[in-house]
């Protein structure tokens, strides 16, 4: 069942577009996270959804209301803020039932609701506190069974994990996924800039860029089969390389060459007018391993070399003006600087891009 | 009954005043909501939207009402009012009434005690203000004597003319004299300590700010000539008067250091202060400044506070003593806060009426514009003369409005 | 800066004293008007007031007995017994029987004088006078004593001036009716501006940036502008001079200041927290009475410790607006100026109207201290 659509939505400052024309349908029981560098819009697309900013253009459906005009407590949404938004004037217990005393409730619901929110999310014992007087982690939970209180059609997180230190991001991250598996039947907009709270709690990840969606999948799905460079470079770390080839060969499977004679052959169908033309060859850093001998994809001298233990990160000097090539190997590698090497990638975790930049995989 | 108790009528005023208000706020919004814009039926979504448009505007309406009616309208009416005669039944006299008011001796004498305050008054108490505030900085009981000198920021202007009042008495010479300043006036007999603390220190302290005008005007030079291309004219006419100012400033206190040694002073005599002309207008100053340096040291303590503690600790470093400290790593950075002090002890200035009204009320060569507008619009019933004087005063005020609006939009943007 | 190295302990001594000698310097002329209400008008005229807070000399010049009627028989001679002090015994430093020398001696000492006359005056007042038939005769014999006078004082200035003086040395109505014009001054402006200053603060509308310039221009304009016009209108509309008056001005001219202020500090919370009372629900309405009133709390206070000040400490609107022929709704700060009118002698009058005036004041400004900071740092335009 859909639970919110997007339809044709954008938002405009003036004559500054800062969206356009988003579709999305969001289903029942998912939790989307929208995904972006900063300035991409998605906080934007998440306060229009909440009603908080004014939709300039399209229409904004929840449960199949078009509630492009209704305030913000008629849409049945509940939000969790960055910075949680904690009325510091009202304990615990008043800041969760604050949103139930407006709408009218009785003051036995009213307690029933709090009481069971704040068991969920052990908060039982600080009810009576002032906002000051917890941490951050707890101050996270208040604001999440704030929204929980309400029992609404759509829970929204703005970036929610982005003031808790390192430790507690993870713990908290981890809450925030058991309470989506506690509650399978509500609907949850997740706003992030980190990709491993994306990766780790989406159901389905929008990743938007410059004001539109770049490409709507599941983690891996976005991981494996990126729509285009954009998604491919922002997806995963380090980012994909990307190295400029030429196609040798069409048809099911595809040949392409490099510059400095590394070829490869890849199982993504080409068509036959494709044949010579400019495009450009994904690989990821942790895909890629060393070989001896003349079949190798890429070859580069080594200029820095992180040991980290784990893993062993090479970055290559660049050829001319192209971006420096990342190789991640598992392990520890005993490799000076200045080492020419030759690295080699297993031809279906390649990636293939035409000069737009558009995935090979999507194109119509 | 409740016109006989003023305080029962004062008690009733509150809470009708305050009931009204509240009562303004809510009814109207319910209104707004319920009625005119109901947030319910097949418009719902376009009435809340209209609402909101309409409710700032609730909110607003006493307030501009208020401003419009008491600060802003008034403006304008004074305005006409100083170009009509009320004894001609308020016929228009174009200019007649600012060239009465240009022919009166006792307007330009107030004229000219008001820049004297305006220059004076601001500029020591600032610098009062701000020796306090460094002083203090990092005294451990520094909070107890700020307390002590913001202190009488709380004292009315009455309460501090008879204050200061007690300070100028003064008794015949054969009585004690109750007054400080005459009880320690009578102490200097013309001997070597009286030469020493009237003659020498006044040189030297007269000495000092000619020096200090001169290095400060030669620095702004040496500035403005390395940079003179690419400034406004805007800046370049405030520098011409900053230079005029200067200059004058040196003269001034050139003239004062020689002219303190050819003075006679009447040892032994007990002095009434506030009827020697020119010098009485310091004695009422003093009283302004004795309110305003506790204003002026609690702001700029806070800037001082607010400098970064690395640009000290570097400027140590690097070798600076204290007064280097002071006057090269700080004072440049609390300059935005400087200037603010400045002008808002200047908008007191400007208004300046309790003090002279309550000590000498204009006589003796103490006039200045607030009192003389007092003075016309209800003593002499001179409604255009009282209007006219009421204008220069906005007019003299008008250069910080401006600048204040500038900077207010500036910082919104 | 304290834990820097090899820093010169006497520069520290400097800044020590001279911050003492500033305070001392700006505590000096309030100390003078306290201390001075605590004095007799007597006391004031004799001496600086400063001379009343340690024990002074005072010379006071006493006769002997009549001899012709107390003498009595003493060997040769004759003598008189008997004491100086009337009534309250002073505390003799020293005394002399010559105006040219009135400290020659000490308690207990005897004086001799021509012929072979002498006076005994002890500590405690009682003296022996000695001498032949015609040199105990006629009248008595002057006594100087210099005594030394412990600080005395008194609150006799309080209990005229609050309850038993008349006319105008009575200050208890002035003071009501400051209270009346006060209070209600400074609650007022705070409701309408608070409504004002959260609409231009967190409410979307056109026009809203010109009129929070438009604030700041007013915030300077000078009262005095407003006098005629306004005493016209109110006049023409029938509230004449009175409290209505005084009320309305008083509101009106601490508006700019109170929605400045208001809306900078409503403007910095934080806008999350009201979004999320939008989210919950909450009207306009609701949020600014449940979220933002209490959250500006300081910014009213600061405000309404302003408006107070002003009000109370204020001259001028009183006299243009409310204080009518009959003065019968006189202010304290009006009462002082006619004082100092018709009463510029009478320092132990002044000097305890005064302080009555600026007691409560003062009493505002040490309690709620850090807020009036917290307002100025905040209302100074920048």
């Amino acid at each position: 069942m859909t639970s919110l659509s997007l339809k044709g939505v954008s938002k405009a400052y003036g004559s500054m577009e800062v969206l356009r024309d988003i579709d999305l349908d969001i289903e029942q029981g998912e939790l989307v996270v929208f995904v972006g560098p900063s300035g991409c819009g998605k906080s934007t697309l998440l306060r229009m959804i909440a009603g908080l900013e004014k939709i300039t253009g399209g229409t904004l459906d929840i449960d199949n209301v078009v509630v492009n005009d209704l305030p913000p407590a008629q849409r049945g949404i509940a939000m969790v803020f960055q910075s949680y938004a904690l009325y510091p004037h009202m304990t615990v217990y008043d800041n969760m039932a604050f949103s139930l005393k407006l709408a009218g409730k009785s003051r036995q619901e009213i307690d029933t609701a709090v009481r069971s929110a704040a068991d969920m999310l052990q908060l039982s014992q600080y009810l009576d506190r002032l906002p000051k007087a917890l941490s951050g982690g707890q101050r996270q939970r208040v604001a999440i069974g704030r929204a929980i209180v309400r029992d609404p059609k759509v829970f929204l997180f703005d970036e929610p994990l982005s003031n808790l230190d390192a430790a507690l991001r993870v713990a908290t991250r981890i809450e925030i996924a058991q309470l989506k598996e506690s509650m399978p039947d509500s609907t949850m907009i997740y706003v992030t800039h980190d990709q491993v709270e994306a990766m780790t709690l989406a159901t389905r990840i929008v990743v938007l860029h410059g004001g539109g969606i770049e490409q709507v999948g599941a983690p891996l799905e976005l991981y494996e089969r990126p729509a285009n460079t954009f998604v491919a470079q922002f997806i995963g770390s380090p980012a994909m390389n990307l190295i400029e080839a030429k196609v040798t060969e069409t048809g099911p499977r595809t040949s392409v060459i490099m510059a400095d004679g590394g070829h490869a052959t890849l199982p993504i169908p080409t068509r036959a007018e494709d044949q010579g033309n400019a495009v450009k060859l994904g690989v990821r850093p942790e895909d890629l391993s060393l070989v001896e001998g003349d079949d190798f994809l890429v070859s580069a001298d080594v200029e820095i070399i992180e040991a980290l233990g784990e893993t062993t990160v090479l970055y290559f000097k660049p050829k001319s003006d192209a971006p420096a090539l990342i190789a991640k190997l598992p392990g520890i590698h005993q490799i000076q600087r200045g080492t020419h090497l030759k690295l080699i990638a297993a031809p279906e975790k390649l990636h293939l891009f035409d000069e737009n930049g558009v995935s090979f995989l999507y194109r119509s | 009954m409740l016109s006989e108790n003023p305080a029962l009528l004062g008690l009733a005023t509150i809470i009708l005043g305050v009931g009204a208000c509240l009562g303004y706020f809510f009814l109207s919004n319910l209104v707004l909501d319920k009625v005119v814009f109901p947030a319910r039926g097949k418009h719902a979504g376009r009435n809340i939207n209209r609402a909101n448009m309409v409710r700032p505007w609730l909110f607003l309406f006493p307030a501009l009402f208020a401003l419009g009616l008491y600060l802003a309208y008034p403006v304008f009416e004074t305005l006409r009012l100083s170009l009509t005669d009320r004894s001609l039944g308020g016929a228009f006299v174009g200019f007649d009434n600012y060239r009465q008011m240009m022919n009166e001796a006792k307007f330009w004498e107030a004229l000219r005690n008001n820049m004297l305050w305006l220059i004076v008054v601001p500029a020591i108490s600032t610098s009062f203000g701000l020796l306090a505030a460094q002083l203090t900085d990092r005294l451990r009981w520094g909070n107890l004597a700020k307390s002590l000198i913001f202190m009488p920021m709380a004292i009315s202007f009455v309460g501090a003319s008879v204050i200061f009042k007690l300070i100028y008495d003064t008794r015949p010479a054969d009585q004690n004299q109750i007054g400080v300043l005459n009880a320690i006036w009578l102490k200097f007999d013309g001997g070597a300590g009286s030469i020493f603390v009237l003659q020498i220190l006044p040189t030297v302290f007269f000495l000092a700010v000619a020096g200090l005008a001169v290095f400060s005007g030669w620095g702004m030079f040496r500035d403005g000539s390395a940079s003179l291309r690419g400034r406004s004219l805007w800046q370049m006419s405030l520098r011409v008067c900053a230079a005029v100012l200067g200059l004058w400033l040196v003269w001034a206190s050139i003239s004062a250091a020689v002219g303190i040694w050819f003075v006679e002073l009447p040892y032994g005599e007990p002095q009434t202060w506030l009827t020697i002309p020119f010098w009485n207008n310091f004695f009422l100053m003093a009283v302004l400044i004795w309110i305003q340096t506790g204003f002026a040291m609690v702001i700029l303590s806070a800037a001082l506070r607010g400098i970064p503690e690395e640009t000290v600790e570097a400027a140590i470093v690097d070798g600076a003593n204290p007064f280097q400290i002071f006057f090269k790593i700080k004072v440049p950075q609390i300059m935005g806060t400087i200037v603010v002090v400045w002008t808002t002890i200047t908008l007191t200035v400007l208004k300046v009426f309790d003090i002279v009204f309550a000590m000498t009320n204009g006589q003796w060569e103490t006039q200045v514009l607030a009192n003389y507008m007092y003075d016309k619009l209800f003593r002499s019933n001179d409604w255009g003369v009282g209007s006219a004087s009421a204008i220069v005063i906005m007019l003299l005020v008008t250069p910080i409005l401006v600048w204040n609006v500038h900077n207010a939009r500036k910082e919104m943007r | 800066m304290a834990g820097v190295a090899g820093k010169k302990s006497s520069l520290t001594w400097a800044v020590q004293i001279s911050v003492a000698l500033l305070v001392l310097l700006w505590l000096f002329p309030t100390v003078g008007l306290f201390v001075s209400s605590f004095r007799t008008a007597d006391q004031i005229s004799a001496s600086g007031w400063w001379a009343a807070l340690f024990s002074s000399e005072q010379s006071e010049v006493f006769r002997t007995l009549d001899p012709d009627e107390h003498r009595v028989l003493d060997g040769n001679g004759f003598r008189v017994d008997g004491t100086i002090f009337a009534d309250t015994p002073l505390n003799i430093q020293a005394w002399g029987v010559s105006s040219r020398d009135i400290a020659a001696y000490q308690p207990g000492e005897t004086a001799e004088m021509k012929g072979g006359e002498t006076l005994t005056l002890r500590r405690d007042g009682s003296y022996t006078w000695r001498g032949s038939d015609e040199q105990l005769a006629g009248r008595g014999q002057r006594v100087f004593v210099t005594a030394q006078v412990p600080p005395e004082f008194t609150l006799d200035n309080y209990a005229t001036i609050l309850f038993s003086g008349s006319g105008q040395d009575n200050m208890a109505k002035a003071f009501f009716n400051t209270l009346t014009v006060t209070i209600p001054a400074t609650i007022i402006p705070i409701v309408i501006a608070a409504f004002a200053a959260y609409a231009l603060a967190w409410m979307e509308f056109p026009g809203r940036a010109l009129l929070i310039a438009a604030i700041v221009g007013l915030l300077v304009v000078p009262l005095q502008l407003a006098l005629i016009p306004l005493l016209r209108l109110h006049l023409g509309i029938g509230i004449g001079k009175g409290y209505i008056g005084a009320w309305l001005a008083h509101t009106a001219f601490g508006m700019p200041l109170a929605v400045y202020l208001l809306r900078n500090y409503m403007a910095g919370l934080p806008r999350d927290i009201i979004e999320n009372a939008k989210v919950d629900g909450a009207t306009d309405f609701q949020i600014f009475t449940r979220i933002i009133i209490p959250l500006s709390f300081p910014a009213l206070a600061s405000f309404a410790i302003f408006q107070f000040l002003w009000t109370w400490n204020d001259l001028l609107v009183a006299k243009v607006f409310l204080i009518d022929a009959t003065g019968s709704t006189t202010v304290m700060t009006n009462q002082i100026v006619e004082l100092l009118g018709t009463r510029g002698g009478n320092w132990e009058i002044l000097a305890t109207a005064a302080f009555v005036s600026i007691a409560v004041p003062l009493g505002v400004f040490f309690v709620m201290q850090r807020y009036l900071v917290r307002g100025l740092l905040a209302g100074s335009v920048k």
